[in-house]
């Protein structure tokens, strides 16, 4: 066991990439996130990486894009406006398969929305954001501590699949502190990269890094190999926290914060007879379909607390598949729902009193 | 016998795709020439831009990697920041590099990133058919202009070399011409140079070619060439914008 140390979420993140051997990180000052630059423009130039303050997100990321495609591990991190302009960088990368690792600190929206934490850059991250057919790995911290893993797995998941693998966190996870124990080097995985536009040194064929192709059958070739890459990726990569469900009343799927609330939940239910399971997505995509499949059949049915108008739940809805209920509770605006809230919703669907079914 | 002319090593033996009389391919041979001469085919990286040019990595030999329209030279900076013993050039166009691009050009410069850009100005839009440029001529006819430019709508042509070289991270830029055998001469000579400057580490280096587009701008490709000459070097005067000293020079 290692020490345990009291940091920030922001911080956590950019020491997690340092210890996963990222040594350039390109960003743009964006709150809730910016203490993440903060801690590499220090850290970078202590131990001799790279840090770039761009003149905007879409040139962070970018950034990002060549430095990936020399072969070296880089990271950029924003929040929800600002991710909005990365989503280009993000399709290229997709597009040219580059081992990208994007931190997503979110906040409410949309527009210039608000600084206070949400969870509504879910259908952005995990449905795309950008154009054309991809995907990008999302992770889905709860907590400091799990943000340190999760960080570190995103690099070697980027570098397993050559794919942008995203970190998103409510504004909580970047702005809380808690402990964290950085524990789990041998977690550190290694790749070679053959395919990187690092200099021939006239001993191979050049490589090229592209996202282009102009025939119709060659580019649906490639978009055919993508989609391979994600079926291997949903086969292996799904992860997700069940909690308490085998003979659940109610279940709830939530993550990130909402997840934390949902545990003092479960307790208040079962004073009053209640019980009730949790689904936590740790993986947003892959999302956990068969976690959903396995308690489609729980008696009450399945609320989805998120903090945003509800869009996970359309997973949610379609991992059930019309076997049961689906109900959503949301607060957005930089709310957050309260348990006693929560609470209430579950007891409505317990007693058959109906809820916002969606 | 000895060789006296050949194909430069760094060109890859292949059809170019550009339009019959278009100096894309004079332009991509010089750089070629070049990266031959300084011997750098093999630790170079060239960054290839949105336009005609952006499969360009099929032409040259060294890596590549082609970047999304503008964003040629943040490219670059993610590529030169992670590999500083390596040579790294952008290939852009004028809408990718003083339109779409603009933030990214002068970024780039101002902090004196250690690449080369090559900058291809024919004042116009090629890849998407003739539109206006941000370099197109007042008064010039395009798709997006049938009436002319009018600066009282359309504005004024962006001289590049001129702006970018207000800045202290710009450490050469010097704008020169294909039309004719001479000035591609020269053109070759400023290339060359763009190279040694970022092999010198001394900050930025731009090249701006002044290019044809027979076939946007309606034009023989003879005719074109005299077009350039008589209209773009008014409004795009040839010359060095900021340069320099090198270590080389003194080797000389």
């Amino acid at each position: 066991m290692g020490e345990k140390i009291l940091m920030k979420g922001n911080e956590v993140i950019a020491e997690a990439a340092l210890r996963a051997g990222c040594r350039h990180y390109f960003g743009y000052p964006i709150t809730p996130q910016t203490e993440v630059a903060h801690y590499m423009a220090r850290k970078m130039e202590e131990i001799g990486g790279t840090f770039v303050q761009a003149e905007s997100e879409v040139a962070a990321i970018n950034m990002v894009y060549g430095a990936a495609s020399a072969g070296v591990r880089a990271m950029t991190s924003s929040s929800s406006p600002g991710i909005s302009l990365k989503q280009e960088g993000i399709s290229y990368a997709a597009g040219a398969e580059l081992p990208v690792v994007i931190i997503d600190i979110v906040r409410c929206g949309p527009g210039l929305g608000g600084i206070l934490p949400a969870q509504c850059d879910y259908f952005q991250m995990v449905k795309g954001g950008g154009h054309g057919d991809y995907h990008n790995i999302v992770l889905a911290p709860q907590g400091v501590q799990e943000m340190y893993e999760l960080v570190v797995d995103a690099f070697n998941l980027a570098d397993k699949y050559r794919n942008p693998v995203v970190v998103m966190g409510d504004g909580y996870m970047g702005q809380m502190m808690e402990a964290v124990e950085f524990r789990d080097v041998e977690r550190i995985e290694r790749y070679d990269k053959p395919w990187a536009a690092c200099g021939s040194e006239m001993k191979r064929e050049h490589n090229t890094i592209t996202s282009i192709y102009i025939e119709a059958d060659v580019l649906e070739a490639h978009v055919n190999h993508l989609y391979e890459k994600y079926r291997l990726i949903e086969e292996n990569e799904v992860r997700a926290d069940v909690f308490n469900c085998d003979g659940a009343d109610v279940i709830i799927a939530a993550y990130g914060t909402c997840a934390r609330v949902t545990k003092n939940v479960i307790k208040d239910a079962a004073k009053m007879g209640i019980k009730v399971g949790l689904i936590r997505p740790v993986t947003l995509w892959p999302f956990p379909k068969k976690a959903f499949e396995q308690y489609a059949s729980v008696p009450k049915g399945i609320l989805t607390v998120e903090m945003s108008m509800g869009q996970m739940v359309e997973d949610v809805k379609l991992a059930v598949g019309g076997r049961n209920n689906v109900y959503f509770y949301g607060r957005t605006g930089g709310n957050v729902p309260a348990q006693k809230d929560i609470l209430a919703e579950v007891v409505k669907i317990a007693r058959g009193e109906g809820g916002d079914l969606r | 016998m000895s060789i006296v002319f050949e194909r430069p090593h760094a060109l890859i033996d292949r059809p170019l795709h550009y339009c019959p009389g278009c100096t894309h391919g004079i332009i991509h041979r010089l750089v070629a020439e070049v990266l031959d001469e300084l011997g750098i085919e093999g630790a170079t990286v060239g960054v290839a831009s949105v336009g005609c040019t952006y499969n360009s990595y099929e032409y040259f030999n060294c890596d590549m990697v082609q970047a999304a329209h503008g964003r040629a030279p943040a490219v670059a900076t993610g590529i030169r920041r992670s590999l500083p013993d390596r040579t790294v050039f952008t290939y852009q166009g004028d809408g990718d590099l003083a339109a779409i691009g603009t933030a990214e050009i002068v970024h780039a410069a101002t902090r004196g990133e250690k690449i080369t850009t090559i900058f291809v100005n024919n004042a116009i839009y090629g890849m998407t058919s003739g539109q206006m440029a941000p370099t197109t001529l007042v008064g010039q006819v395009t798709t997006t202009t049938p009436f002319g430019r009018k600066p009282e709508l359309h504005g004024y042509p962006i001289r590049v070399c001129e702006m970018l070289s207000t800045l202290e991270g710009t450490a050469y830029a010097e704008r020169v011409a294909v039309n004719n055998v001479p000035n591609i001469k020269k053109a070759k000579a400023a290339i060359k140079r763009a190279f040694q400057v970022q092999q010198e580490r001394k900050g930025f280096a731009i090249v701006e070619v002044l290019s044809i587009c027979p076939t946007n701008w309606g034009m023989s490709p003879e005719k074109s060439l005299e077009w350039l000459g008589e209209n773009m070097m008014e409004h795009y005067p040839l010359g060095v914008y900021k340069n320099v000293e090198l270590t080389s020079d003194g080797a000389k």
